[in-house]
């Protein structure tokens, strides 16, 4: 079978002008046919299918669709050409016709046999042995394309151009001056080879490749949903720029992305790099319902891998058996199975799970452990004998001194109530503390009207109300200045007011007695001089006119207002009980201690178990003021390791759960639809394996990437050389790099990118091999400026007669500036950045409300892609250079020319900063006029300048010098756009001026073309 | 390459061609992705039939405004009011914040009153709108399939949930193209004030796999109410104008060297740009307008408001531009839907009144479609003194553009629940909206991930006729 299909392949390639399937007839099938006849079963009409060649010929009793060979008993045929709308294929309402070229073309493909062949993509990768020995592979194919069609390439690009092109294919960046000089001045055989050689080996190269991948995974600094939240990811921006700079084989990066984290004795490296797994998009969403994002994530992940790796629309398998391609919808849930072994919640926040210290961070971690442990009381204690003697007779004294107080302050809770509802007006919150007081939090009004409910079984004379101190407060008994207020105090049973005799409490600071509580006025109410020094608990008792009883559920409403014209004197803690007690007590001591200490407390101490009398040693030693210096001493160094983790640079990971979520085929994607069965991790069923997964074990993310990059897998190497080629082309040879399936594009020179595949696996997934074999190649080293004839016959640049040409991608648009202005800040990775961004920009944002806050000094000056990248607002300048959004995979952005580019080039801070730095470069040129403004083109297309350019730019100068004098104020001002000192001169009319000329040749359309 | 491609090639009748030949989607791709289109995009179809509308206004009620209590008048719900929803309505239907609650009707908040000759029955809360009641047709038994803001947005401006994909006021863009020479095509607003507001992201107006080009622009009530659109510090008119010329003289002489129609794009965007530097700080600058319009929107120059952002779309529509997008946020009323709604309309009645009015002077409603409506609506069902997030059945009211004026379409159940009767899928308002734009939904699509995606997605949507004048 193999040798049959390989025999037809080099016949086909040998019969020029020939019909080939997967050229000319399966893009029309899978257009026009597919969708009612193809791989779906559930939408199939006529029980006929085209996708294969048994469905074609089959006999549908007594006629075939397709007879081979033989159109006139083709009903197929008949179908396509019949004048009877009834039976017209397709359907007229389908609005999809077949052209006269398509009927031709499928006429000479029944007539010739109607082969069928497997679709190029999924067709095992085969060497053609025979050219190997060529120089090289893409010459050869390119030529003879050219050949066939009678063409002639354009000439080989200049120098100049060859040296800019290099720089920003390789390294998005312009070329320095000197390096293209260099270059020109270069007459070895090798220089190109030579230059070709230290890009690929400059750290820029990584940044440059990374910015294409983060694209592919899409990358980027927010959650997406909703509120989109920041999420901690940058370090795996950080793994992908490294593995492009070291090279890591394309095989190995692939598996580390995927698992990583599933690799034994995983290194930081790949956990990091199993990131890849927490890049989706995901929600905070309230309300959002967890099982719905289980099955948006999921889909999420089946649809990005499947673009990355294999170029390969998987995701469209969601709801129903893939119409173009053999993906069914089994394919979908089942490679969606893979991921599901990955921790996270499906609503909520994205919390960081790994931490990268840097080594100074690491030392300085170690340090404070160690410090933690030695400062610790215990090792304190033991390491000072006078000290631990005087803690252990303290420990025994003051056990035997609180006995007395500790049993009336339990009583005291004891015949408190525990309240069962609070609230408080203006923003306070009550906290139950374990003795029942309410312990007031939040907002701190002027004003506060309290409400506590009390349930308690009995008859009672009165309420009692224990005001008290707290550590949290600043002093005595409110968090304001330690006073209060009671202006009412009231009590409620079923909505009606019980009327209160008397009150009496404990301490009434003058002219504010309790009395004042229970009067009509808010004039008066009760104070206790809180903000002395000497402030202490209080107590009051209000006795009520009559008893009051509460049956089994009847509440009481206890109303306490504040609202004293003395602002925040807000009771701060307080505790109510039902009492027949008719005079305040004196409030107990032995505060700050749980009920439960206080009970242990007044146990005899021979009584307490040995786990008992611990907890009292615990309390003792965490209170006594005997070890204050040293506790001190050590929740410092707890605090500065606490700061200094919390400050630490920190990563999303994938981590594996050891129960897997369960993964159900949801019919027609339906997440609420819990009927369908529940798969297993399997690969696609229709394509090639190396091997089963292993039948005693669940198949694990390891497995799916060991498939990805496994021999007969025949999508990833064809996926990532037809991306690759694109770079460097400027199209893919393939030009839907997205999709390699049906509804693709067939490769304009497919045995080219068969053997280009081939070899990057052969050599060993080398990445930049790969990239160097094509920039070798004569094909990449081509002019860009078109012929007429080439412009008039391959107006779509299909046989690579001539380099592409366009202009650079959003962030190199930045770096380039940056470059001219000398302002680019060269440091590689680390968190990402924040530029200028217009004031208001994130203002539709919420949940928190947020402002972006631009950096300072050198991080402004950072590359694009160090941008922080927010899926909801990406940066303007970025977006209107086509910087995509990064919500789903891009494969390929667009290359638009719109106004806002211009805008933003002219206008943005940034862009206006690095100009008039670029100014400063010009104007610091030795020379005349005319010599500053050639080198100011030089730096920025690094050719020689014309005379009608000089002279256009020179006219930019004296109109703007000429203006600038006449206003000084304005070329201050103009100067001083951006952060960047100006370079001091006196002559500010001139810099302006000059800086005018900068953002002049910065705007130009070649300052950013790559030819 | 493909940026050689000749502008000399009419382009529709290319892609007309293209469209239905071989390669169709590489040659759409490539042609939209790079260079060679013309200033002014023409659009990518002819009108496939006799358009009724030219543009359209879209008032998004974000964060989903109860229909029980603006537009959905439902007695039967205030008769059940504080007792058990009959458990027959909500099982297993998604439920947002409600999910595990008991749950218990809320009856009408707010008084129904009839209007008009035709006696639409519009809550109180919209003493303005109900004066378009013989203007508006109000259809009440919209559904959608997104359930919490962020994804019923993307659903209702995309078609689908999924991310990436372009928005209505984009697919209209790219079908019939702009008739503004310095502004663009698709110009969203959103107004300031109003309280609790959902976050709205950029999402909302991305052209998704269609060119840049279609991409809505925000508009901004302060600072540059375009970004970047204001000239740097120290730099006159003049002196930009100075720089602008000399970008455009290199570029000129570049070309003739190396003839690349990229660059003669170029040209024309940095003079179109230009032009917006003043035609943009004009348009919104309502301070020329007469006291008497002013008023009539409750419109105060610079605040921002809702009103003033209608009284700029009338401007935006004159200026020939083709979707505009106002969002005023405010609406999601899970606590406190009584006074919430009542704040609520009170900040957009009059000006939602105004513009149809003020549409309907100038002889312009007649080919504007004014939209007036949110992501979703919201539960019969109380969540404490509010209302939870509702798909299973809502309202909007559409104006102008061929819409029949005083028509009420379709019916929720009777406690507002599900729509029972002649149901309005997202999609089908998405095709009827194309239909009044003289686009047939079905032939509206573009090649994307092997697909031929269109705004109404693979499912089965039908155009309205009953909406249609």
């Amino acid at each position: 079978m193999k040798s049959v299909f390989i025999t037809l392949l080099l016949l086909a390639s040998q019969t020029a002008g020939a019909v080939d399937f997967n050229r000319d007839i399966r893009p029309i099938l899978s257009n026009k046919c597919f969708a009612c006849h193809g791989f779906d079963e559930h939408e199939r009409k006529a029980d006929l299918r085209l996708d294969t060649r048994e469905g074609a010929f089959q006999d549908l009793g007594g006629y075939a669709a397709i007879v081979p060979g033989d159109l006139e008993n083709s009903e197929a045929w008949y179908r396509i050409v019949t004048d009877d709308e009834d039976d017209l294929m397709p359907p007229p309402k389908f609005h999809k016709p077949l052209t006269d070229g398509e009927k031709d073309l499928i006429r000479q493909w029944i007539e010739a046999g109607a082969e069928y062949r497997t679709h190029w993509s999924y067709a095992p990768l085969i060497r053609d042995e025979e050219i190997k020995a060529e120089s090289s592979l893409i010459d050869h194919f390119v030529r003879a394309g050219l050949e066939k069609a009678n063409l002639d390439p354009v000439g080989p690009a200049d120098r100049v151009t060859l040296a800019r092109r290099l720089y920003f294919d390789l390294l998005g960046l312009p070329a320095p001056v000197e390096s293209i000089e260099a270059f020109r001045a270069d007459e070895s055989p090798d220089a190109y080879e030579k230059l070709v050689d230290r890009l690929l080996a400059d750290k820029a190269f990584g940044e440059r490749l990374a910015v294409y991948w983060l694209d592919l995974v899409r990358y980027a600094d927010s959650i997406g949903y909703h509120s989109d939240n920041p999420m901690e990811v940058s370090a795996y921006r950080d793994y992908v720029i490294s593995a492009f700079n070291r090279n890591l084989p394309y095989d190995r990066f692939t598996i580390e992305q995927l698992a990583g984290d599933l690799l034994p004795d995983a290194t930081l490296e790949q956990k990091i790099a199993s990131g890849y797994n927490r890049l989706l998009q995901t929600t905070q969403e309230g309300g959002a319902q967890a099982n719905e994002y289980k099955a948006i994530y999921a889909a999420d992940r089946v649809r990005n891998a499947s673009t990355v790796w294999l170029g390969s629309t998987i995701g469209c398998a969601q709801c129903h058996d893939h119409k173009f391609d053999p993906f069914t919808a089994r394919d979908f849930y089942a490679f969606a199975a893979f991921f599901a072994d990955i921790t996270e919640k499906a609503v909520g926040k994205r919390v960081a799970n790994l931490k990268l210290p840097t080594e100074e961070e690491q030392a300085e971690i170690d340090r404070l452990k160690s410090e933690v442990k030695t400062t610790a009381i215990g090792q304190v204690l033991a390491r000072d004998a006078a000290l631990s003697q005087a803690v252990e007779e303290g420990a025994a004294q003051w056990g035997v001194a609180m006995r007395e107080q500790a049993k009336q302050a339990l009583l005291a809770i004891e015949r408190s109530a525990k309240p069962t509802a609070f609230t408080s007006t203006g923003g306070q919150k009550f906290k139950l503390l374990e003795d029942r007081s309410l312990l007031a939090e939040g907002g701190n009004p002027d004003q506060a009207d309290y409400r506590v409910t009390l349930k308690e079984e009995g008859t009672f004379k009165a309420v009692r109300l224990e005001v008290k101190m707290h550590e949290s407060f600043p002093k005595g008994l409110s968090r304001g200045n330690g006073n209060f207020v009671l202006t009412h105090f009231r009590v409620k049973k079923g909505g009606q007011i019980l009327p209160i005799e008397t009150a009496k409490a404990t301490f009434e600071q003058n002219g504010w007695p309790v009395a004042g509580a229970i009067d009509p006025s808010e004039e008066t109410g009760w104070a206790v001089s809180g903000q002395t020094e000497e402030a202490a608990n209080q107590e009051a008792i209000f006795v009520l006119r009559e008893p009051v009883t509460l049956a089994a559920g009847e509440e009481l409403t206890v109303e306490m207002q504040h609202r004293s014209k003395h602002g925040r004197h807000n009771i701060g803690r307080f505790r109510l009980g039902l009492t027949d007690d008719t005079a305040p007590n004196p409030p107990a001591g032995a505060e700050g201690l749980t009920p439960e200490l206080l009970s242990l407390l007044g146990k005899e101490p021979k009584e307490r178990t040995a786990e008992e009398s611990k907890k009292l040693r615990d309390h003792y030693l965490a209170t006594t003021p005997l070890l204050a210096p040293a506790r001190a001493a050590h929740e410092k160094v707890v605090a500065s390791l606490a700061k200094l983790e919390a400050g630490l640079r920190t990563m999303l990971i994938a981590e594996s759960m050891d129960e897997p979520r369960m993964t159900r085929l949801l019919h027609r994607g339906d997440w609420m639809d819990t009927t369908g069965e529940v798969v297993e991790p399997a690969l696609p069923a229709f394509l090639p394996k190396d091997s089963d997964l292993p039948a005693d074990r669940r198949g694990t993310r390891l497995d799916l990437a060991n498939w990805i990059v496994g021999d007969s897998n025949p999508l990833t190497a064809r996926a990532f050389v037809n991306r690759v080629w694109m770079l460097f082309f400027g199209e893919g040879i393939s030009r839907n790099v997205e999709d390699l399936g049906g509804q693709g594009e067939p490769p304009t020179h497919p045995e080219l990118l068969d053997q280009l595949a081939i070899q990057f696996r052969e050599d060993g997934w080398d990445v930049k091999r790969l990239i160097k074999g094509m920039l070798m190649s004569e094909t990449y080293r081509r002019s860009s400026v078109v012929s007429p004839e080439l412009l008039e016959k391959d107006p779509l640049n299909e046989l690579y007669g001539r380099q592409g040409r366009w202009r650079i991608s959003a962030e190199f648009v930045r770096d380039t500036a940056l470059t001219l202005g000398g302002l680019l800040e060269d440091e590689v990775g680390g968190v990402s950045v924040k530029p200028y961004q217009p004031a208001g920009y994130w203002q539709h944002l919420n949940f928190p409300k947020r402002e972006w806050k631009h950096d300072t000094g050198g991080k402004l000056y950072r590359r694009g892609l160090y941008t922080f990248w927010s899926r909801s607002f990406l940066h303007p300048a970025m977006m209107a250079f086509d910087a995509p959004s990064r919500e789903e995979c891009t494969s390929r952005r667009s290359r638009s020319n719109i106004p806002q580019q211009a805008l933003v080039m002219l206008n943005d801070p940034a862009f206006v900063e690095a100009a008039r730095k670029f100014g400063e470069r010009i104007a610091a040129v030795e020379g005349n006029e005319e010599e500053k403004i050639s080198m100011g083109m030089k730096l920025a297309t690094g050719r020689t300048a014309t005379a009608d350019e000089i002279g256009a730019l020179r006219s930019v100068y004296e109109w703007q010098r000429a203006e600038y004098t006449k206003n000084p104020g304005a070329a201050l001002e103009f100067l001083s756009v951006g952060e960047a000192p100006a370079a001091e001169t006196t002559e500010v009319a001139e810099a302006a001026a000059w800086a005018q000329v900068g953002r002049t040749i910065l705007n130009a359309y070649e300052t950013t073309a790559r030819n | 390459m493909n940026s050689d491609f000749s502008t000399q090639v009419s382009r529709r009748a290319f892609l007309n061609n293209a469209t239905v030949g071989l390669g169709a989607a590489a040659l759409t791709h490539q042609l939209f992705a790079e260079a060679g289109l013309e200033q002014r995009w023409a659009g990518a179809v002819q009108p496939h039939h006799v358009a009724r509308a030219k543009r359209v206004i879209f008032l998004c009620m974000a964060g989903g405004p109860s229909h029980l209590e603006t537009l959905d008048y439902k007695p039967e719900l205030a008769k059940m009011d504080g007792k058990p929803m009959p458990a027959s309505f909500t099982d297993g239907q998604p439920i947002a914040q409600l999910q595990g609650k008991a749950l218990t009707c809320m009856g009408p908040q707010h008084g129904f009153s009839r209007h008009g000759e035709s006696g639409q029955m519009i809550s109180d809360v919209l003493p303005n709108i109900a004066k378009l009641a013989d203007d508006i047709a109000i259809v009440k038994s919209m559904s959608t399939m997104q359930i919490n803001h962020d994804p019923a947005h993307t659903f209702m401006n995309t078609g689908t949930q999924i991310s990436g994909r372009p928005c209505m006021g984009s697919w209209i863009n790219y079908g019939l193209g702009s008739e503004s020479e310095d502004l663009p095509g698709f110009v969203v607003l959103t107004s300031v004030g109003g309280g609790q507001s959902q976050p709205i992201a950029a999402r909302q107006w991305h052209s998704g796999f269609l060119p840049s080009r279609f991409q809505g622009v925000q508009f901004h009530s302060k600072g540059d109410p375009v970004l970047y659109v204001g000239n740097p510090g120290g730099v006159s008119r003049d002196a930009q104008r100075k720089v602008v010329d000399g970008v455009n003289a290199l570029n000129r002489f570049r070309n003739g060297s190396v003839a690349n129609p990229e660059i003669e794009t170029k040209i024309a965007q940095y003079e179109m740009a230009f032009k917006m530097q003043a035609s943009v700080p004009e348009l919104v600058d309502l301070s020329g307008e007469p006291k008497h319009v002013l008023d009539m929107y409750g419109a105060v120059p610079g605040d921002g408001s809702f009103a003033s952002n209608c009284l700029l779309a009338r401007r935006l529509a004159e200026r020939g531009v083709r979707f505009i997008h106002l969002y005023h946020r405010g609406w999601d009323h899970h606590s406190a839907v009584k006074s919430g709604v009542e704040k609520t309309a009170a900040l957009v009645d009059r000006g939602s009144w105004a513009l149809v009015e003020d549409l309907k002077q100038r002889d312009m409603l007649k080919d504007t479609l004014v939209v007036w409506g949110g992501e979703f609506g919201r539960t019969p069902m109380a969540q404490g003194t509010g209302r939870d997030h509702h798909i299973k059945g809502f309202s909007i009211w559409m104006a102008g553009g061929g819409i029949k004026g005083g028509l009420s379409y379709g019916a929720t159940d009777e406690m507002g629940y599900n729509a029972v009767e002649n149901g309005v899928s997202v999609h089908d308002f998405h095709a009827t909206m194309l239909h009044l734009l003289g686009i047939d939904h079905h032939r509206f699509s573009y090649p994307f991930q092997g697909l031929d995606v269109r705004l109404t997605g693979v499912e089965k949507s039908r155009v309205v006729k009953e909406l249609l004048a």
